[in-house]
């Protein structure tokens, strides 16, 4: 038979154990209280400015190379659009072999084989718009992948695993960007990866350093001395399709309401 | 009391269940799990980073040129070209002299024509390049015949 006292004080320690708030006994976690220390980890961002591309193709030739995609297949990691705005309201837009080889003529490339000429008398605005991965905040291709194949780092960078990739070709219908395509080679999901070997070792992307006119930049956004971080804070600059919350880190000058 | 013929196929069940399981420890690589983004962004395979870090890097940059090539490097540094990175034309270096020992240089009038076929586009700096209409100056011919693109001013010509 349990005392009245000892009834008593079970009954109080109970409570006790009870009222201890689930908070209380939360493990800490390192990495959680490093961030709200405010220290402030690596963010790949990329910064595009659409005035000053000429459209040459070098940043996709280069990264055709880095990145051994074929030449042959009709996708790429990186490609440059051509606008052509008439004066009439058309909207015109090419990037034949994803802007490879430049863009020699005014012919303007309509697909399957067709062209169509514009005269320049009749042109409002031109003007070039490079592409690539948004490395996204919120990537989608991440979140419909079923098998946990792509991911994206610490550092922002979105990744294949090659080795996990099932090919099922989720995360291509996912991206509104058009970033992914399967790589004839590895049968695997591809994409830009802001040339994850170059920038982990401290060099530019390929396409950033073999871009003439510094149309393309690439740097840690969180770090205040950074020029792409301070062009991001201070200037007038615009996302691709802002409007689906996947919070790209590809930032634009120039961008025309035209450019999707 | 269950009978034997309710547990013999439970045995079954049970055993296949264990057998994906160890067959699981084998078969999903150590690093596999739930990250720092929790399952919806952060499942995955975090020793994957290290095969992206280690691709080979091709492209070395001019830098790595101007020591052994630094007559090219320091004539093409007083013209316009300077901006063009030797590897645009010349290929990517990688372990250059070694690997490749000779390095393709593409002199074709296409690689010319990226920048100079003109194209006179309102907002772009395109049109402030000095072009040619491909189809009318001297077609069919390599730029390379009369211009020199390490020295592109017209005193260059050959």
């Amino acid at each position: 038979m349990i005392s009245r006292r000892d009834f008593i004080k079970y009954s109080l320690q109970g409570i006790a154990v009870i009222a201890v708030p689930l908070t209380a006994i939360e493990i800490i976690n390192p990495s959680k209280l490093f961030a709200s220390k405010g220290a402030k980890k690596i963010r790949w961002g990329f910064l595009v400015d659409t005035e000053k591309c000429v459209g040459c193709g070098f940043c996709v030739k280069a990264c055709q190379n880095e990145n051994e995609i074929p030449y042959d297949i009709n996708a790429s990691r990186t490609w440059v659009e051509r606008y052509v705005l008439t004066k009439d309201g058309k909207v015109l837009a090419d990037s034949p072999k994803a802007g490879r080889d430049g863009f020699i003529t005014g012919r303007i490339e309509l697909g399957q084989g067709k062209y169509q000429d514009i005269k320049n008398e009749d042109i409002e605005k031109a003007f070039f718009v490079p592409k690539l991965c948004n490395q996204c905040e919120n990537p989608p291709c991440v979140q419909v992948c079923p098998v946990g194949a792509t991911y994206q780092t610490e550092d922002g960078v979105v990744l294949v695993d090659r080795k996990w990739c099932i090919g099922c070709g989720y995360c291509i219908m996912a991206c509104p960007y058009g970033v992914r395509f399967f790589h004839p080679v590895y049968h695997a999901a591809e994409k830009c990866n802001f040339c994850y070997h170059r920038i982990t070792k401290g060099l530019k992307t390929a396409c950033v350093q073999a871009c003439p006119f510094g149309a393309r930049l690439i740097g840690n956004i969180n770090d205040p001395n950074d020029e792409v971080g301070r062009i991001i804070r201070t200037e007038r600059v615009s996302v691709l399709k802002d409007e689906f919350g996947t919070k790209p880190q590809v930032y634009y000058r120039g961008l025309s309401k035209e450019v999707r | 009391m269950m009978k034997s013929h309710v547990w013999r196929p439970l045995y079954a069940v049970i055993g296949i269940v264990a057998l994906i399981l160890i067959a699981r420890v084998f078969v999903v690589p150590e690093g596999f799990g739930v990250h720092e983004r929790g399952y919806m962004y952060g499942w995955y395979n975090k020793a994957d980073e290290g095969f992206w870090k280690k691709v080979t890097v091709k492209y070395k940059s001019s830098d790595y040129c101007k020591d052994c090539h630094s007559d090219k490097y320091s004539s093409i540094m007083q013209t316009p070209h300077a901006i063009i990175q030797c590897e645009n034309c010349h290929g990517p270096a990688m372990d250059h002299p070694e690997n490749p020992a000779r390095l393709f240089i593409d002199k074709s009038r296409g690689q010319c024509l990226r920048c100079h076929s003109r194209l006179p586009y309102p907002t772009s700096d395109r049109a402030k390049i000095r072009g040619i209409d491909p189809d009318k100056h001297n077609p069919g011919i390599e730029c390379a015949a009369c211009h020199n693109p390490h020295k592109p001013s017209l005193e260059g010509l050959k």
